[in-house]
């Protein structure tokens, strides 16, 4: 068991867990991920390493609800624990003298994007960070990015906070402004992603995007995760999560990603149904083993 | 004590050559129309009076060939004596002197081809059921307790075993009975290997795979599952770091081979691994009671013609499908798979396509696998492995409807604790180099066996690769070997 040493609810949906496990904390590295599972019943889900702290043998993630495994995560509490956490899987950023770098940041994004643009920074280069979200109480760590970036830019699409627009817009007034940025790390949402690629595409500068495929084991052994990069199949797991944006098949993984649409809702539906009825008896049949009854 | 009278009377008949049994006795078995209804095991097993009766069956030869045919080398006349005379709990230990994993080998180990391949009864008549008398001890013994075995004196030496199927447990058991201290460190949430993720839960409980486990645990092994050796320590940190004496590497076959034909990322396009780790390890078929999903449309083809395709074939109709193919290059002689599961998928309705092989998978808008087109072929030369090799025939192209495609091509090595280690010589393939009767690698210290060596192979090969390392580490712990060569 992996225990929760600290909760922190970001913005409406998004929290943080920092977990205790100090194997894991020793090797993780930015760029890198863990897979966890709440209970002998749950998913395996990977999440983003958001951070970590060698002395404390803790990860931090920060994840967003969106069906019924992440809901799960989100009802537990300090001091609750998840069944297994896996890690650190996948090639860490490459973390270099580059020079002038722009890191953006879009929707919970900005967690992972956050330990390798403060690594990036570390490593000398001029780091400019770009964070957005689509509504002013969604944006979260901006002190933290501010840090760890030589200079950060805010934006939400509806303008709640902050400037109004989509990163693009704000990237495109950098690169604009700068004519010495060599590379750009983008992660956020998958449209975000491919949009952001679509602009560098046209300035000719380097994207490094972290895919989220579908995955099982994380260690390359079952190929759910498989994606198409420069025409040849690849495994996020293994030979990722980082890639070239440039050459991803955004428009294969877009389709991926809704494979089990149809399970997904009956999950998520059969979970709410269940929250609601708070008698703390069995929610799960035979099986029960106290998960989330608050 | 009427058994033991019974035993003598029938192994003096045997001398006579008066009243032998020819024919196995029957094991009896969940019947097709309703086992491909649920994820139930298959074959029930003997009971008590059956496995008497069919050990009793034995001519216990001196010369023991059935021996021969076990690559961990039971002593198959003496449980089998024992069995027939009910000493059930004497029969278990007698093979567990061997055999760590009785109750699984039982089930999957293909006996026809092994033990019983050798069976002096075999020659005129059906051989001893040796696997299903073997079954019912070790099922005997989990239902009733294990009983402890003994361990050496503890020794102080560390070995870190990587990888928890059948060749890793096979060697942390046999260290930790020679007093060394086996620690397993396994990537996935439970050990087993494809024990667990495998192969499927109706021929293979996956209670009965935890309960074995829990049985070498008792040994005083020390699993550690969530460790992807590697990404955590790598095998040189275990060694200067964390101050294990040996390393044995048993990480299996891993990695699943796909078709590289267009299409093949489509929706609906799976590998076996990823079909049978849904479904087995995570329990997809009791979704949504567990949370994984998976996805099987109302016809599935499966690429490939071993184990793995059948368990897939025979999966693919458990959960749903009115049409489960086996779509395969050669004909059907040349199937790799045990005729125990082909003629187990037939009888359960799967069907097959000889002679044909998938040029490109079709989709629709969405993505969604709407066909495959395949090519067919003819048998031409014997190719080196003597079997005829499948040459296509031109413009044969035809369309075959199906919605879900499974690939089970084979599997290789999963090249993450190779790429880490440094001075690990290994194949072309990327399979590890070590020595077959020793395990020893090319690397002082560490040895390795199971499918990572061998390719995928059996689990009783894999147990066998693991006790013969178990040997050499214990001899090189000792000191009766300075270097591992
Ligand atoms: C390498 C990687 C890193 C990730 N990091 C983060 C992170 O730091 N924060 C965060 O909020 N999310 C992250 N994700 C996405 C996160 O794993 C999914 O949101 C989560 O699995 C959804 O599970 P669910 O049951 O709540 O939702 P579901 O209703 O099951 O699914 C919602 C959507 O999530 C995706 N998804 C579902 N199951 C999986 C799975 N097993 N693996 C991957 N994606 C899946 C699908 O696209 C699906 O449409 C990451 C994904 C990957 C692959
Ligand atoms: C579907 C299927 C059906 C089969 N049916 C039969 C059958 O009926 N009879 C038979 O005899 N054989 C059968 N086999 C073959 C048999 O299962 C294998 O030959 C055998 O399991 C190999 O054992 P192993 O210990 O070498 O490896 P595996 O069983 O593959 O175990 C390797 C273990 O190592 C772990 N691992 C890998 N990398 C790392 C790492 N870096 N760190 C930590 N752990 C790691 C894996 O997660 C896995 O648990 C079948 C195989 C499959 C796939
Ligand atoms: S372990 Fe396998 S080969 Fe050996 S006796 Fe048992 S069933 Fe036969
Ligand atoms: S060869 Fe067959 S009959 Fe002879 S001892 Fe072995 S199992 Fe018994
Ligand atoms: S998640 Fe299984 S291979 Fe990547």
């Amino acid at each position: 068991m992996y225990r929760i040493n600290r909760k922190e609810v970001l913005a409406p949906s998004v929290n943080l867990f920092e977990i205790k496990a100090p194997a894991v904390a020793e090797k993780a590295r930015p760029g890198q991920f863990v897979i966890l599972r709440v209970d002998s019943e749950g998913e395996r889900i990977p999440l983003t390493i958001a951070d970590f702290d060698r002395e404390k043998g803790a990860i931090t993630c920060v994840f967003q609800e969106v069906g019924k495994t992440t809901r799960v995560l989100g009802a537990l509490n300090e001091g609750d624990s998840v069944k297994d956490f896996v890690g650190p899987l996948g090639e860490p950023s490459r973390i270099e003298y580059y020079g002038h770098i722009v890191c953006v940041g879009g929707g919970v994004g900005v967690a992972p994007v956050y330990p390798i643009a403060r690594a990036l920074k570390e490593a000398g280069n001029k780091v400019t960070g770009i964070i957005g979200a689509r509504t002013g109480e969604l944006v979260f760590w901006e002190d933290k990015m501010r840090a760890a970036c030589s200079e950060l830019r805010v934006t939400t699409d509806d303008g709640s906070y902050a400037g109004k627009g989509f990163v693009t817009d704000v990237l495109t007034e950098v690169i604009k402004e700068s004519n010495d940025i060599v590379l750009c790390i983008a992660i956020g949402p998958l449209p975000m992603m491919r949009a952001v690629c679509n602009l560098t595409r046209e300035y000719g500068l380097k994207t490094v995007v972290s895919l989220n495929s579908i995955m099982v084991d994380g260690t390359g052994m079952c190929g759910s995760c498989r994606v198409t990069v420069g025409g040849e199949t690849k495994f996020a797991c293994v030979d990722g999560p980082e890639f070239d944006g440039h050459q991803v098949d955004f428009a294969e993984m877009a389709r991926r990603a809704l494979i089990y649409k149809p399970q997904e809702k009956l999950s998520l539906e059969r979970y709410l149904n269940e929250s609601e009825h708070q008698c703390g008896c069995s929610h799960r049949g035979e099986n029960n083993d106290n998960r989330v009854q608050k | 004590m009427d058994a033991v009278i019974e035993v003598k009377i029938m192994t003096t008949e045997y001398k006579n050559k008066k009243t032998l049994v020819p024919n196995k006795y029957d094991m009896p078995v969940q019947e097709p129309v309703q086992r491909i209804k649920n994820f139930q095991e298959v074959a029930l097993g003997y009971d008590e009076e059956t496995a008497a009766a069919e050990a009793a069956r034995c001519l216990q030869c001196k010369q023991a060939p059935c021996c021969r045919g076990c690559p961990v080398e039971v002593d198959i006349p003496a449980f089998i004596k024992l069995a027939a005379r009910k000493d059930f709990a004497g029969a278990i230990k007698k093979i567990k002197e061997k055999n760590a994993l009785p109750a699984v080998c039982g089930r999957v180990c293909p006996q026809e081809n092994q033990c019983e391949k050798f069976c002096t009864l075999g020659k005129k008549h059906n051989p001893v059921a040796i696997g299903r008398i073997e079954r019912f001890c070790a099922d005997r013994e989990l239902h009733n307790g294990a009983v402890p075995q003994e361990v050496a004196a503890a020794t102080g030496k560390k070995v870190a075993v990587v990888g928890s199927g059948p060749a890793g447990l096979t060697c942390a058991a046999d260290l930790a009975k020679l007093g060394h201290k086996a620690t397993v460190f396994e990537a996935l949430h439970v050990a087993g290997g494809v024990l667990m993720y495998g192969i499927p839960e109706f021929r293979l409980p996956k209670a009965v795979v935890q309960e074995e486990v829990e049985n070498l645990k008792k040994l005083g092994i020390d699993i550690r599952v969530n460790a992807v050796v590697g990404k955590l320590a790598t095998v040189d940190e275990l060694m200067e770091k964390d101050g294990f004496d040996a390393v044995f590497i048993g990480t299996g076959a891993g990695l699943p081979y796909f078709m590289k034909i267009p299409g093949e990322n489509a929706c609906g396009v799976y590998s076996a691994n990823e079909f049978l780790t849904r479904t087995n390890l995570m329990k997809a078929y009791l979704f949504p009671g567990y949370d994984t999903p998976i996805r099987v449309g109302r016809k599935v083809a499966v690429l490939g013609g071993g184990n793995v395709a059948m368990d897939s074939a025979r999966t693919a109709l458990r959960l749903g499908a009115e049409e489960s193919w086996i779509v395969y290059r050669r004909s059907r002689v040349e199937l790799p798979a045990r005729h125990e599961e082909i003629e187990h998928a037939e009888e359960e309705g799967v069907k097959f396509r000889f002679l044909t092989s998938p040029t490109r998978i079709l989709y629709n808008d969405d993505y969604w696998v709407t066909g495959m087109e395949c090519l067919r072929y003819e048998l031409g030369e014997a190719d080196d492995s003597g079997r005829r090799r499948p040459v296509p025939i031109k413009g044969s192209e035809f369309v075959i409807d199906v919605d879900t495609v499974v690939v089970a091509i084979g599997q290789g090595p999963n090249p993450l604790v190779p790429r880490t280690t440094n001075g690990l010589e290994c194949s072309k393939k990327g399979n590890i180099i070590a020595d077959p009767e020793t395990g020893a690698t090319s690397k002082p210290g560490v040895f390795a066996g199971g499918d990572v060596v061998s390719g995928a192979a059996t689990v009783i090969l894999a147990m066998g690769a693991g006790r013969k390392a178990a040997n050499s580490i214990h001899a090189y712990l000792s000191g009766q070997t300075t270097t591992n060569s």
